[in-house]
């Protein structure tokens, strides 16, 4: 127990973020139930403050949610819902701000769920946002850290990078999208390297590789200096990257995202299965060791709700049609 | 109702509650039993003996004034029926659906020595519904103490324990981590047994609005909020978060695409409404021949859940009726089956085909890593366990393919450890959960009070309302000032 006159707490000396909050600074609970307390005023809290076009199908997302942003840490996860007939999606914390009360997400539109939250505009709420979930990755001083990411990942990468560098890591950065279209944030990630590797599938821009090829040749340039190696991208690139690394024996963290209903424990839909048990992204995770992920049982898992996800995606999508048609027709006439 | 003599009522039959018929309610996922009518209340409630010594109260963990109250419903008085009910019980309508009367107070019912039972149950039920619907009684909060009570979790445990605390003149803040309020009686029990809108969000809703009880949903105790922290801005805690960590077989083959927890299944179901997909936004698969491993009522829940979305298919492929088929799989008996009598009865009417004496040994896979058969064993009943139930041995060279798409674990829960980030002092038992006082809820911190399944491990609903019914009166001594810690 603590009080008013203990202070708050910090989780290290390097990180000035408060762990636990004084009762003063707990009042946001009261001003959270005077607010949110559904039966009461129903008041949307999860406001979208700002967004960003990354991409065609690469959205940011700036969302007041500000129990969550006090908790919140690189590696962690939230759960947003956008209605009360939607679904409980979860997604990365690409950055966080404590003291505005915001979160950061970034979200690639690929099913039914994320083109309808694309379509969401500044002003609007999310119903809930959930968080934070999982455990926060392991900072510490390695030495020399390569930070991988591919598309999307490149988001819940650069606050794992950033916080590497700041507690005094030598940062090499690689990443890594199928065209230039789909690369977001190169210069926040340089920002926070050492030293930054682009690639693109197509050549478009940086190097035309996988990521997994300039990833082979440093491990190979500088044998024994890389000390740990963080991975986070589609589940297919995270295999490659652990079969690359595997046989140079360096430790390699991947963030899976798995498909999860709660997020909480309960249940188990997101388990994967690891050399030494199955265990669950949610509450395990989202972080794991990539050398004993079963990958090939991951990727089924992955795609075992895939034919109801285009079923719902094409409705949508005609649905969507449908009005856009409609209202040009009215405005025809 | 002229006054009749005991003889007379003796020879009153129990009265059956009217239900949609098995083929009917398969294609459906509303409730299957209707309820009493105002006339069929009364006619059952005509049958109660009024026993000066009446037994039927002990079997009940809140104390329900079961004899009063009947007495009321036969007098046709419903407000004083309300009135009775809710001095004990704020949940009624809840509990007339899913307590296991049959075990309880009607298990001690004098009229089921030689006959059967007055049906408290479904008299129970009726007085919520007549409630729900007519609002009689007002409830209020009593004067304020001054003091600010966090119950953690919505379900049975905590929405009781809130009631009392609000009613008793305490500032109550629910934390509830799911979206919704409500806990199990909203992610595990189905709609076609306990409906979520009518029942479940009104109960809430009013007592909620009634005594201004804040709920903060979005909350996970352990993640966005620790006990530590609740501890300094909070005179009393109560933990009621549940038992909702689901277990699986330790058998291979569990990954397989196709097996999954009652818990995920349900909660597809239920807290998102799989079964309105796509007007809802999460999916939930069905096989078509699915086994579901346990007798609970958990189990009974899942099974009956996948008839329904087996009817549901064929019909939106055009059958007129489902091929398709449901099996429980339970290594004991018949005998021993644990889920309510009145769910085995429905599950069994509706076609659920019973595997006793059976138990998994290995989940089979195809190339696509789907879910293709069950290797199952045959058991016999061998000498009585610790539990007095006999234990089931397995029978050498039994083994047997079962096949089938789909396998539900519906084999019980396990309090969530995350609760537990930051919690100081507080002492768990080797399963997991919290050690409490059984008898006041207190656990081994100061302040802290816990009860239901957190405590206890899965159990019923009615057993988690009576802990967090016995932990609100301790509550309320203890920040009078009426009782040490």
């Amino acid at each position: 127990m603590f009080g008013p006159e203990k202070g708050a707490l910090f989780c290290s000396t390097r990180c000035m973020n408060p762990l636990f909050f004084t009762a003063s600074q707990l009042d946001f609970i009261a001003e959270a139930g005077a607010k949110r307390s559904i039966y009461h005023e129903e008041t949307g809290m999860y406001r979208i403050l700002e967004k960003q076009v990354l991409s065609d199908v690469t959205k940011l997302m700036v969302v007041e949610a500000p129990q969550v942003a006090r908790k919140a840490r690189a590696g962690q996860f939230i759960i947003v819902l956008m209605h009360d007939q939607g679904e409980r999606i979860p997604l990365t914390i690409a950055d966080y701000d404590k003291a505005a009360g915001t979160i950061t997400l970034i979200f690639q539109e690929v099913g039914k769920s994320t083109k309808e939250m694309g379509t969401m505009n500044v002003g609007d709420s999310f119903r809930h946002v959930v968080g934070p979930l999982g455990h926060p990755t392991d900072i510490e001083n390695y030495g020399e850290v390569i930070c991988v990411g591919g598309g999307v990942g490149i988001a819940p990468v650069y606050p794992i990078a950033r916080e590497l560098k700041e507690a005094g890591n030598r940062v090499t950065s690689i990443i890594g999208a199928r065209t230039k279209e789909l690369l977001l944030w190169e210069d926040k990630m340089r920002a926070v390297s050492d030293e930054l590797i682009v690639t693109t599938d197509d050549g478009s821009h940086g190097r035309k590789d996988l990521v997994t090829v300039p990833l082979k040749e440093i491990l190979d340039s500088r044998p024994g200096r890389i000390k740990k190696i963080w991975a986070i991208g589609p589940a297919i690139m995270m295999k490659f990257v652990a079969t690359t690394t595997k046989p140079y024996g360096v430790p390699t963290i991947v963030s899976l995202n798995t498909i999860m209903v709660d997020g909480t424990g309960m249940c188990g839909g997101c388990r994967v299965v690891l050399d030494d048990g199955a265990q669950f992204v949610c509450v395990d995770g989202p972080e794991f060791d990539a050398h004993k992920v079963d990958w090939n049982n991951l990727l089924s898992r992955l795609a075992f709700y895939r034919p109801e996800e285009q079923a719902a995606t094409e409705r949508y999508q005609k649905d969507h049609e449908c009005k856009l048609d409609r209202a040009i027709a009215n405005g025809v006439k | 109702m002229a006054q009749l003599t005991q003889k007379e009522r003796m020879k009153i039959p129990r009265q059956d509650m009217p239900v949609q018929t098995p083929e009917d309610r398969v294609q459906n996922f509303s409730e299957v039993a209707l309820g009493y009518t105002l006339e069929l209340a009364r006619l059952e409630a005509e049958r109660c003996l009024q026993c000066k010594d009446p037994h039927c109260m002990e079997g009940c963990p809140v104390e329900v004034r079961i004899p009063e109250f009947i007495q009321a419903v036969r007098d046709g008085d419903m407000a004083e029926a309300v009135k009775i009910m809710k001095s004990k019980n704020n949940l009624p309508a809840i509990c007339g659906r899913v307590c296991p009367q049959e075990v309880q107070c009607e298990s001690r019912c004098i009229l089921g020595k030689k006959g059967e039972p007055v049906a408290i149950g479904r008299i129970e039920r009726f007085v919520g519904d007549y409630e729900l619907a007519n609002k009689t009684l007002e409830m209020s909060k009593g004067a304020p103490t001054g003091k600010k009570v966090a119950v953690c979790g919505s379900g049975p445990a905590g929405l009781t324990c809130a009631v009392d605390l609000a009613r008793m003149g305490h500032e109550v803040t629910i934390f509830e981590s799911l979206h919704t309020p409500g806990g199990v009686l909203v992610y595990g029990i189905p709609e076609f047994r306990l409906p979520k809108e009518s029942v479940i969000k009104a109960e809430i809703e009013t007592a909620a609005k009634a005594l201004s009880i804040n709920i903060l949903t979005d909350y996970i105790i352990g993640r966005t909020l620790t006990i530590d922290e609740l501890q300094a801005q909070y005179d009393a805690i109560f933990l009621g978060t549940g038992a909702g960590l689901p277990m699986f077989m330790r058998i291979p083959g569990i990954n397989f695409n196709g097996v999954m927890s009652a818990n995920e299944f349900l909660t597809r179901c239920n807290l998102m409404k799989g079964y309105r997909f796509p007007d809802f936004d999460t999916p939930v698969k069905v096989g078509k021949r699915v086994a579901v491993i346990g007798a609970g009522n958990v189990a009974m829940d899942a099974a009956r859940s996948s008839l329904r979305l087996q009817s549901l298919l064929a019909k939106a492929n055009g059958k007129e009726k489902s091929d398709s088929e449901v099996h429980i799989v339970y290594r004991r008996s018949s005998e021993e089956v644990p889920a309510r009598l009145e769910e085995v009865h429905h599950a069994k009417e509706e076609g659920v085909i019973f595997d006793f004496l059976t138990n998994p040994v290995e989940i089979l896979g195809d190339e696509k890593s789907a879910v293709r058969a069950m290797r199952c064993i045959r058991m016999e009943l061998g000498e009585p366990d610790q539990s007095g139930r006999r234990s089931p041995v397995a029978i050498k060279g039994s083994e047997f393919d079962m096949e089938v798409d789909q396998v539900i674990f519906a084999l019980g829960t396990s309090p969530n450890p995350l609760v537990f980030n930051n919690a100081g002092d507080l002492q768990r038992s080797k399963w997991g959960t919290v050690v409490a006082d059984k008898d006041n809820g207190r656990t081994t911190v100061k302040g802290i009070w816990a009860g239901g399944d957190v405590v206890t491990g899965a159990a019923t609903v009615i057993s988690a309302m009576g802990a967090g019914k016995r932990a609100a009166a301790d509550i309320d001594g203890y920040l009078k000032g009426q009782f040490e810690w």
